[in-house]
């Protein structure tokens, strides 16, 4: 067996792995998701099929294909039938460089623990990531529908809008590592002794916000607001249709988490001994729990309004992220072998002076508050 | 053999070439732009041009052709062509004539320039088209060109905004 | 990949040729003014293939910046482009090109 054929058929068994380790996934999170945010509202969540309610989404996945498939009059079909194919695609696309472990020797060959080893995949996946937005926006268009196209042009803005500051975070990440390899930016995080997320903070944080934007996730949910557009984009989608724009969604988030805990969380490595499995697990727990974080996001805070979210993006993410970018590359410069140490102080110095500063305006609000509004005491009085 | 790939990539640029001019619908133009250019983007990559690969899909297939997109809907002019008027037939005519004067013309040139078949020079250096030298060069030779870049990026986002923002009678 | 040294440099040419043309054809015989500004895009990519193919052919990443550039470019005139056809629009609903005679004194 050649070394060409041998990577042929290993990128095939990788691909065929992720493809359906991915998909599956989709249930799982799904009643994940419904139980988490039961559970933070006080309620019980899905528990009637199965134990634990277990069996949940597979019974509304029967329902989903069971269901009747109706096409409103009006639509243009061809756009309104590859919509939902288009918006799951990239998702699954961006996950081929994603590496979830060091790469391992199978009969004295190298295997990367990725579909594709590529060179600049981070760029990779910022481009297929920017095509996620088409999905979206073809189908509020092709439905034929005013709230749905009012829910593809709010999506469109805001993708683009949020957009740049995920692309400014990851342009910080990659000056630490000097690398646009997913790899080598992993193996940086070790080399420099702390992950990125230290040296990164603030980026962090903007990333998660940028990110959760981009997934269209509540309090971003701006295309789908139920209480404003119906259900947005998908609400002339019916049967299965409507489950792959489901589908695209969660494996958005399985990829976008996959992501960070690449750039800031270090990837596989844990503590322990360094073997392979091991590292998965560290891998998928850290996925999970950024999962898990943007589910409690989803359950803690109620959507923002539109002209809040495209204020937010344009006056505070992007100047934030470019000052960051900017903040970085001088230290970076400037303190050469210490960088990191710096990086690390200024960040965590900035949090806590953020959060002093948030204090006081929020203590200063309520002041006004109290003084505007009478006291609940006084009105009884 | 080797043909395969480039002519049916060829084909795929062409065929949705022409379906943007032909087409009624400006939204099914501009997606069949997209392809053009993601089939475009696919040249690059197979003539060396990683880093440009990636900026052709995140920039113009990802950001520019949202941008006309989100404009066709914002002013629902997406499906047929409604209120525009058909052109005279002399216009068409004009118009296909100068482009097959055009087309002529650089057939002239390419058949004149070379030996009929010129090819590729097979060795090039391994990180042709990558990031860094991509880098390596605007931040030397093409130092001035970039900043200017910048400059007029600069007065497009003003213009935008000033446009977008003035208030017609 | 091979495709070198099957397909000469005078294919790409054509190629890029065949879609500027497409695209100057396109400028000339449609109205619609979105549909126009795409085909300037198309004619604008058909010269970045001969920019990436030539850079190819003479081994200079030259041609690469250039078409790094002219992206930059793309980019500015789209966005003034669409303000000003959303301006428009704006003032008078109809965007036939022929009737936009304003400007004539």
């Amino acid at each position: 067996m050649s070394n060409t054929t041998f990577d042929w058929i290993a990128s095939l068994i990788k691909a065929v792995i992720i493809f359906v380790v991915l998909l599956q996934l989709v249930p799982v999170l799904i009643w994940l998701e419904r139980k988490v945010v039961a559970r933070m509202q006080q309620r019980i969540g899905p528990n009637r099929v199965g134990p634990f309610g277990l069996l949940q989404p597979l019974a509304d996945a029967v329902k989903l294909m069971a269901k009747e498939n109706i096409i409103p009059t009006g639509v243009d079909k061809l756009v309104y039938y590859l919509a939902p194919v288009i918006s799951i695609v990239p998702a699954l696309a961006a996950f081929a460089v994603v590496p979830f472990g060091e790469p391992i020797h199978v009969a004295g060959r190298v295997v990367y623990l990725q579909v594709a080893h590529v060179n600049i995949g981070i760029l990779y996946v910022l481009a297929l990531s920017s095509l996620a937005v088409y999905g979206i926006t073809l189908a509020g268009w092709s439905s034929n529908n005013k709230y749905s196209l009012l829910g593809g042009l709010r999506a469109s803005a805001q993708m683009i809008s949020y957009e740049i500051p995920v692309g400014l975070t990851v342009v910080a990440v990659v000056l630490l590592a000097g690398s646009l390899d997913l790899l080598d930016i992993v193996n940086q995080q070790v080399k420099q002794g702390i992950w990125n997320i230290g040296p990164q903070f603030i980026g962090f944080l903007l990333f998660v916000v940028a990110s959760n934007a981009e997934l269209n996730r509540a309090p971003f949910d701006m295309a789908e607001a139920e209480s404003e557009l119906v259900a947005g984009f998908h609400t002339e989608y019916t049967g299965f249709r409507f489950a792959m724009f489901f589908m695209g969604e969660y494996v958005n988030m399985v990829t976008t988490s996959a992501l960070a805990t690449v750039m800031y969380l270090g990837g596989w490595h844990g503590f322990g001994p360094d073997v392979w499995y091991l590292n998965l697990i560290w891998f998928i727990l850290k996925i999970f729990a950024f999962i898990i974080f943007y589910m409690w996001v989803r359950a803690s805070w109620p959507r923002i309004r539109y002209d809040q979210l495209m204020g937010f993006g344009w006056k505070v993410m992007i100047p934030a992220a470019l000052l960051n970018l900017a903040a970085t590359a001088v230290v970076i410069v400037v303190a050469k072998e210490r960088a990191t140490l710096w990086l690390t102080a200024v960040n965590i110095a900035l949090f806590v002076v953020f959060l002093a500063v948030l204090r006081l305006v929020n203590s200063r609000q309520l002041e006004q508050h109290r003084q505007v509004v009478p006291q609940p005491d006084a009105v009884r009085g | 053999m080797t043909w395969i790939p480039f002519v049916l990539i060829a084909a795929v640029a062409v065929f949705f070439a022409l379906y943007l001019v032909l087409s009624k619908n400006a939204v099914h133009g501009a997606l069949s732009l997209v392809l053009v250019l993601v089939s475009l983007a696919i040249f690059f990559l197979l003539l060396g041009a990683e880093f440009i690969f990636i900026v052709q899909v995140a920039v113009y297939a990802g950001a520019i052709m949202v941008l006309f997109l989100f404009v066709m809907m914002l002013l629902n002019v997406g499906g047929a062509e409604g209120p525009l008027r058909e052109n005279p037939s002399w216009q068409l005519a004009a118009a296909i004539v100068l482009g097959c004067v055009l087309l002529f013309e650089a057939a002239l040139h390419i058949a004149r320039a070379g030996e009929g078949v010129r090819h590729f020079p097979q060795a090039i250096a391994a990180d042709f088209g990558s990031p860094e030298r991509i880098g390596q060069l605007l931040f030397s030779s093409y130092l001035l060109p970039f900043e200017i870049t910048s400059l007029v990026l600069l007065a497009a986002m003003i213009g935008a905004v000033v446009l977008a923002l003035r208030r017609f009678p | 990949m091979d495709i070198y040294s099957a397909v000469p440099f005078s294919a790409w040419l054509a190629l890029s040729g065949l879609l500027f043309t497409i695209g100057a054809i396109g400028f000339l015989i449609r109205r619609d003014p979105i549909v126009m500004f795409m085909c300037i895009e198309l004619m604008l990519n058909a010269g970045n293939l001969l920019l990436v193919a030539s850079a190819r052919y003479r081994a200079v990443m030259d041609g690469q910046i250039y078409v790094f550039f002219v992206m930059t470019v793309a980019a500015a005139e789209v966005a003034v482009g669409l303000a000003i056809i959303v301006a428009i629009f704006r003032q008078r609903l109809d965007i036939d090109v022929d009737e936009m005679s304003e400007m004539r004194g």
